[in-house]
């Protein structure tokens, strides 16, 4: 079910949280929202959740063409997954799954037998058989995170809307996490919604990007596009590493770590390049850092693979040009 | 570990082995005719079951201030929280006096109560023992009676619920409960399935707290509660008057005889409380 955001706005007090925001969320899609701390990212998914309600005005909230402001939370048929899980703690994580079928009125309730075949279906589906009878302090944050995504599965919601899944857990199971999503939407197919302030994980993750700054929507776009041609200097660097480089024909450019290319001293084209001295350098793992001196005080980051270092011979103290290879 | 027990020893085991040791300075035959005799019988009905029925209206009402505390932002918020201490703070025999003033006859709150008792006398001559008690109420208001105790009990109760409960609902946090709103509970289930549970070990604590407090209760008590023998008195009352007539054998007999029911209630609060928290883990 698609979701479409038409002018919302919102103000805590005389604070504005957002102005004037609206979105298309395609159908089966899994799409980032994707901004700085306090950018207005929690409340709009919140908004659309109805667990808050954006202010007084023409603005409107479309689940598959229909307006649902004014309908509460638990009348949405909306998968709400908390930051910090939100599981009912004297519950069993069997009777956590179950809940949101528990609660619905005696004449919609499935049997029983129906509802635990239903939470053992769901546990197989985010790979936690058999932990049925645990409680969620016995649990993994990784486990906790899937129980809530059970949970919120169980009532079989036409959206899914996730407030930074990953944001509790280590770097590993992060990532670990993010690529069983992604498969796990693939499979499902579900309309998701998902808040992040990792660009990493928006980028890897998301069929569409929403990037937001300051209460505002700044660029709406697959990874690719956001990351090729951002619209703002903004949308640049908060997507990722990125320097600052003044070519030598005086003109300043963003550029990536990776678009720079490195060249032996000897090499040193003073039209195109700039002379740099290494100050450190990080080669464990596929891809090497450099952190170079420009002649005039700057540091730059420069990314080279394995291969293009050892080809290269350098070593910290070298002396190198650098050129900034425009992407295509 | 080793300071714990010591500390325990010196604070409570010692004074409670003295009273003890008193207490069996006196014959079995003389502990029999004291503990079975009908006014200490009266008394101690009195005492536990007033101080029970004060302790469970403490967690209705204490659960309603205290969720109005954390849950609302109101102007003189600070205030009202700040007043919930009071009891704690008051002298009780201070507390005793001023209840009295306002639930008796002439009192504030009082004079309307012995109207409204009047009033239902006259209308409908109430028989038995809810007759002989709104026959008190119109003639002395709220004090003097068993409603009396039963409300400064309430009184200087109350504080311990809400104290023991506040923090545990402000850990809640909304999180949980609008988790269950979007799976579509609505918000009675949210209150029934959810957050109760949760906060029945803080109930329970609460209650054990101002219970055991209700039944050692005394200044505040004996001004309003007119101390009638077989009717209004209770059984810190009657230890005092056995030491005011310097029988102390027989004052720590009763306060022994107190100490150990009070120990079993306790005791079997605790086991269910055990229970009930683990449910909770
Ligand atoms: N209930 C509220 N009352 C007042 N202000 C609020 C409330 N909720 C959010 N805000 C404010 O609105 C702004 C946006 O908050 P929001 O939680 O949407 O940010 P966010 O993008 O999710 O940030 P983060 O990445 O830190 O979670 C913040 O400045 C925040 O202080
Ligand atoms: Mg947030």
């Amino acid at each position: 079910m698609s979701i479409s955001i038409h002018s919302i706005n919102k103000t805590f007090g005389s604070y504005k949280a957002l102005e004037d925001v609206s979105l298309e969320v395609p159908n089966g899609s899994l799409t980032a929202l994707l901004g700085p701390s306090g950018s207005g990212k929690t409340t709009l998914l919140r908004i659309v959740a109805g667990l808050e309600f954006a202010d007084d005005g023409p603005g409107k909230i479309l689940f598959h063409g229909e307006n649902v402001v004014g309908i509460p939370a638990g009348k949405r048929s909306v998968g709400f997954v908390f930051q910090h899980y939100a599981l009912f703690r004297h519950m069993s994580v069997a009777d956590n799954i179950a809940f949101g079928l528990t609660v619905l009125p005696r004449s919609k309730r499935p049997a029983k037998s129906e509802i635990r075949d239903r939470v053992h279906e769901l546990l197989g589906l985010v790979k936690l058989d058999g932990l049925d009878k645990r409680r969620p302090h016995e649990l993994s944050g990784g486990q906790r995170q899937r129980v809530a995504l059970a949970r919120a599965l169980a009532i079989r919601p036409k959206v899914l809307l996730l407030d930074e899944p990953f944001g509790a857990l280590d770097a590993k199971v992060r990532k670990d996490l993010r690529r069983w999503l992604r498969v796990f939407h693939d499979e499902i197919n579900l309309t998701t919604l998902f808040v992040t302030h990792d660009q990493e994980e928006a980028l890897e993750l998301a069929d569409q990007v929403v990037v937001m700054r300051n209460a505002r929507i700044e660029q709406v776009g697959t990874p690719q596009e956001i990351y090729d041609r951002p619209r703002s200097p903004f949308v640049y660097e908060f997507l990722g590493n990125v320097n600052k480089l003044t070519e030598p024909n005086g003109v300043q450019r963003y550029i990536r770590p990776h678009e720079i290319e490195v060249l032996f001293a000897a090499e040193y084209d003073p039209t195109t390049d700039r002379m740099a001295k290494i100050q450190h350098l990080f080669s464990a793992g596929p891809v090497a850092t450099l952190g170079v001196r420009l002649d005039d005080g700057k540091f730059v980051d420069v990314e080279l693979s394995r291969k293009q270092l050892e080809d290269l011979g350098l070593s910290v103290g070298d002396e190198v040009a650098i050129r900034s290879n425009p992407p295509e | 570990m080793g300071f714990t027990i010591a500390y325990l020893s010196l604070i409570i085991l010692i004074p409670l082995a003295a009273l003890f040791i008193k207490a069996a300075g006196l014959g079995w035959e003389e502990w029999k005719a004291i503990l079975v005799s009908p006014r200490i019988i009266a008394a101690t009905r009195l005492t536990f079951g007033l101080s029970a029925a004060a302790a469970g209206v403490s967690v209705v009402t204490g659960l309603l201030v205290t969720w109005v505390l954390v849950r609302y932002e109101f102007p003189g918020k600070r205030m009202l929280d700040a007043m919930v201490d009071l009891p704690f703070a008051l002298p009780t025999a201070v507390a005793g006096i001023t209840l009295t003033a306002i639930y008796g006859k002439e009192g504030w709150i009082g004079s309307h109560f012995a109207a409204a008792a009047t009033w239902v006398k006259e209308t409908w001559h109430p028989a038995g023992w809810i007759g002989e008690q709104i026959n008190t109420w119109a003639n002395f208001g709220a004090a003097y009676s068993s409603l009396g105790i039963f409300i400064a009990l309430t009184f200087i109760g109350f504080p311990f619920v809400v104290r023991t409960l506040q923090p545990v609902m402000e850990d809640l946090g909304k999180e949980i409960e609008e988790a269950a709103a979007t799976l579509g509970a609505g918000r009675w289930t949210v209150f029934r399935r959810v957050i109760l549970p949760l906060l029945v070990p803080a109930l329970i604590t609460g209650f054990t707290l101002a219970f055991a407090r209700a039944i050692g209760e005394y200044g505040s008590v004996i001004f309003i509660s007119g101390n009638l023998p077989m009717k209004t008195e209770i059984l810190p009352l009657l230890i005092v008057s056995q030491l005011e007539q310097f029988k102390y054998g027989a004052a720590a007999v009763i306060a022994s005889g107190m100490l150990i029911i009070s120990f079993v209630l306790l005791f079997i609060i605790n086991l269910l409380q055990r229970r009930l928290d683990w449910q909770n883990r």
